[in-house]
């Protein structure tokens, strides 16, 4: 009987250390949007890190991409937010990051992520540190160049322009009877990569935004009679309505497509689902009438931030760091296929792993436009509202393309609208 | 059944009893409703509360303590147009848009959803051969999922799909219906008239199940002709469910949203687009998020709602009191 309880107690007095052991481990939660391999890299990162550091477990929260950009705002606002996400509102969640410099080496952070830690802050004066940029993308333009190579049609040289690029887009286009010649994701992101050539400054003299400078005005012109002449697919654009996106990824793999406007992040899927079935390339970022300064694509991507609503907030700061270290970034960047954003880690250069031989180059040819990216299109990216002026952008210039609107018209909303935004968004 | 029943009912006996004792039988009734009320005022009548705070107040925040009050304005912004009959003229011009489109989507649904219910009701009332198969056919989309709908038409109506592919095999010209603001239009309403058909067609295969077969049978004695007995009979005895048919039609096309926006996104441009689809743009997916002026549309929606459900009570008693 003695026995029994000695037992007993024995049991009792186990448990009780156990749940102590269990109260002093720190677990962190961290809500991501799996995009390729991204997420499941971060957490084999974040394994050896938590080999590192016993007392701290990170637990993953799969969520789809529409998550991020819908609930977890709501969930932060709320104060239910996990301790860490990756996000892509990099300017518009500022009010909830945490910020990692009292925790982490500043001139370390500053001297590698440079101008991507702007992004993330809520203007020139604010100079803390709120989110590794873990995906620098840039948008730019892919073309079939099987299709270029049957329609005996050189592709246009480094400088090209816009209307270059449109010009032997229709005629190669003509000659072997492929449906589209261009097409753009439908997007104001993406449309800045032809507004900032055009001269689009997107800002006023005094930093204000706006959506009618004369570059913009002149860039929405061209795409809108691009849309009506057929040069553009009209599908992607004037075939939805509201802020919806939409791409032309499926008529570019399907060789249906000459010239499609997008980004670095397709790269991976083309390669994977093109295979060998023709040959496509990533081209220099086209020109417009502003001149060569202004051929340039617009960069953006995600991060991984921490939210000052955490309990936990140096564990947070130890992780990212951690992360944002050379040989683990370099790591992350390798397997996950994307552009680093880490000047120490670009200037070595990423022995991209699993990649073919064509995403290679095309990887390494979006690389190559980053020190070209206009500052114009930083400015934007890191503008707080940017998303609202993407999705005005989206709206109002369908309008346009559909008929529902004049350009004039449209345009004059678009001014209307953000004023709107702005005002609500103080 | 009875055997389990029997116990729970002798262990909540005496705890009622003595709750009656205390309370009276006319207090105990609240007890019973408590739970339910609970439930209604916690998910129903508090968001409607909140909507109305959210309605008067501004920003993009969302805790109400953080949004300043701005009194009327978001109803003022809605409002301030030069002529109601044309969006163009109004501040909020995408809102007037949604209005008007949803105005024709609601006439030209709850006509042909009227007209076509009651056609096949007619037709499945009569002794047909496979009657049960081919009610069964037409009940069969009311099942499915909205979302599943749009993409199935979806899938049949784009550039490439497969309605286009019959076409071309016939050698007939193609149209890309989704580019074409009036075919993406008409598409959507006919789309919905699909969808819903079944359920009204259902009522009125009820309604006309219960009109006395003598009337009939006095009718063919006296040799009316169909039509007549059609104009005469059916259609009167008919009315009290086809005016529910006809408020229900109207209410379900207000709220119309999911399988509209799923098709068409409000697109092209703004030519599919319906109140609700503006007020979850505004609310939901737009940035920043407009939740005091997707609150106040939604008020202005309600109102309509409200309008319509009276009408239809009205009309209800007036037929239950003969």
């Amino acid at each position: 009987m003695i026995q029994k309880r000695k037992i007993a107690a024995a049991a009792v007095a186990a448990t009780f250390l156990a749940a102590t052991a269990a109260s002093a481990e720190v677990q962190l939660r961290f809500e991501c949007a799996q995009d390729g391999n991204e997420c499941d890299t971060m957490m084999t990162i974040f394994k050896q890190f938590e080999a590192k550091h016993p007392d701290i477990k990170v637990k993953m929260d799969l969520v789809p991409y529409k998550a991020i950009l819908e609930n977890l705002p709501v969930d932060l606002a709320a104060g239910t937010g996990p301790d860490l996400a990756k996000v892509t509102d990099l300017g518009g969640l500022h009010k909830y990051y945490l910020d990692l410099s009292p925790y982490v080496e500043k001139t370390y952070w500053e001297d590698n992520f440079g101008k991507t830690l702007d992004w993330y802050r809520a203007g020139p004066q604010d100079k803390g540190i709120y989110g590794l940029q873990t995906q620098l993308t840039i948008t730019g333009a892919f073309v079939n160049k099987t299709l270029f190579d049957q329609a005996n049609v050189a592709l246009p040289g480094k400088d090209a322009t816009w209307d270059d690029w449109a010009k032997a887009s229709r005629e190669v286009a003509k000659a072997t009877g492929t449906r589209y010649p261009m097409a753009m994701d439908r997007s104001g992101h993406r449309f800045a990569g032809l507004a900032i050539p055009y001269g689009a400054t997107y800002f006023d003299a005094d930093g204000n935004p706006e959506l009618n400078d004369p570059g913009f005005a002149a860039a929405s012109k061209q795409f809108v009679a691009w849309n009506a002449d057929g040069t553009m697919d009209r599908n992607v654009w004037a075939g939805q309505g509201g802020t919806s996106y939409a791409d032309a990824t499926k008529e570019f793999v399907n060789g249906e497509l000459v010239f499609y406007y997008s980004g670095s992040w397709q790269i991976q899927k083309f390669a994977d689902q093109i295979g060998d079935a023709f040959d496509w390339e990533v081209v220099p970022a086209p020109c417009g009438p502003a001149g060569p300064g202004h051929c340039s694509g617009m960069p953006g991507g995600s991060g991984v931030v921490g939210f000052k609503s955490t309990k936990h907030p140096k564990e947070v700061a130890e992780l990212l760091n951690y992360l944002a270290q050379p040989d683990n970034y370099a790591m992350l960047e390798a397997k996950s296929l994307n552009i680093p954003a880490n000047a120490t880690v670009a200037k070595a250069g990423v022995k991209y792993e699993g990649a073919t031989p064509g995403a290679a180059k095309a990887l390494n040819a979006f690389s190559a436009q980053v020190p070209t990216i206009s500052p114009v299109g930083y400015a934007y990216q890191g503008y707080k509202n940017n998303r609202a002026m993407f999705n005005i952008t989206v709206t109002r210039l369908t309008q346009a393309i559909v008929g529902e609107l004049s350009l004039t018209e449209a345009l004059d909303r678009m001014s209307a609208d953000l004023k709107q935004a702005v005002n609500a968004a103080q | 059944m009875l055997s389990l029943i029997t116990p729970l009912m002798q262990i909540i006996e005496w705890p009622m009893r003595a709750l009656q004792r205390i309370l009276g039988p006319r207090k105990l009734a609240w007890v019973f409703l408590l739970p339910n009320l609970f439930l209604f005022g916690f998910f129903t009548f508090l968001p409607v509360i909140l909507n109305f705070f959210y309605a008067t107040t501004g920003s993009d925040h969302i805790l109400l303590e953080d949004r300043p009050y701005v009194g009327m304005r978001n109803f003022d912004e809605l409002m301030n147009c030069t002529s109601y009959l044309d969006p163009n003229s109004c501040q909020i011009d995408l809102f007037w848009r949604a209005v008007h489109n949803t105005l024709w989507f609601i006439v030209l649904q709850v006509g042909f959803m009227v007209f076509f219910s009651m056609t096949t009701a007619l037709i499945l009332n009569r002794k047909i051969r496979a009657r049960g198969f081919f009610r069964a056919v037409f009940f069969f989309p009311v099942l499915l999922s909205p979302v599943v709908v749009a993409l199935v038409w979806k899938w049949i109506l784009q550039d490439q799909g497969a309605l286009n592919a019959v076409l071309d095999h016939f050698g007939l010209q193609t149209v890309n219906w989704m580019l074409s603001p009036t075919w993406a239009f008409a598409w959507s309403v006919f789309i919905s008239v699909w969808f819903h058909m079944g359920f009204y067609t259902l009522i009125l295969l009820a309604g006309l199940q219960s009109i006395p077969r003598d009337v009939y049978e006095a009718a063919a004695m006296d040799a009316a002709s169909p039509w007549r007995v059609f104009r005469k009979i059916t259609l009167p005895l008919l009315m009290p469910t086809m005016v529910v048919v006809l408020v229900l039609s109207l209410i379900k096309g207000v709220q119309t949203f999911d399988e509209v926006y799923a098709f068409t996104g409000g697109g092209p441009g703004s030519a599919t687009t319906l109140v609700i689809q503006f007020i979850y743009q505004n609310g939901f997916a737009g940035a920043p998020r407009l939740f005091g002026l997707a609150s106040a549309a939604s008020i202005l929606v309600a109102i309509v709602l409200i309008a319509l459900t009276a009408v239809q009570l009205w009309i209800t008693r007036r037929n239950a009191n003969g």
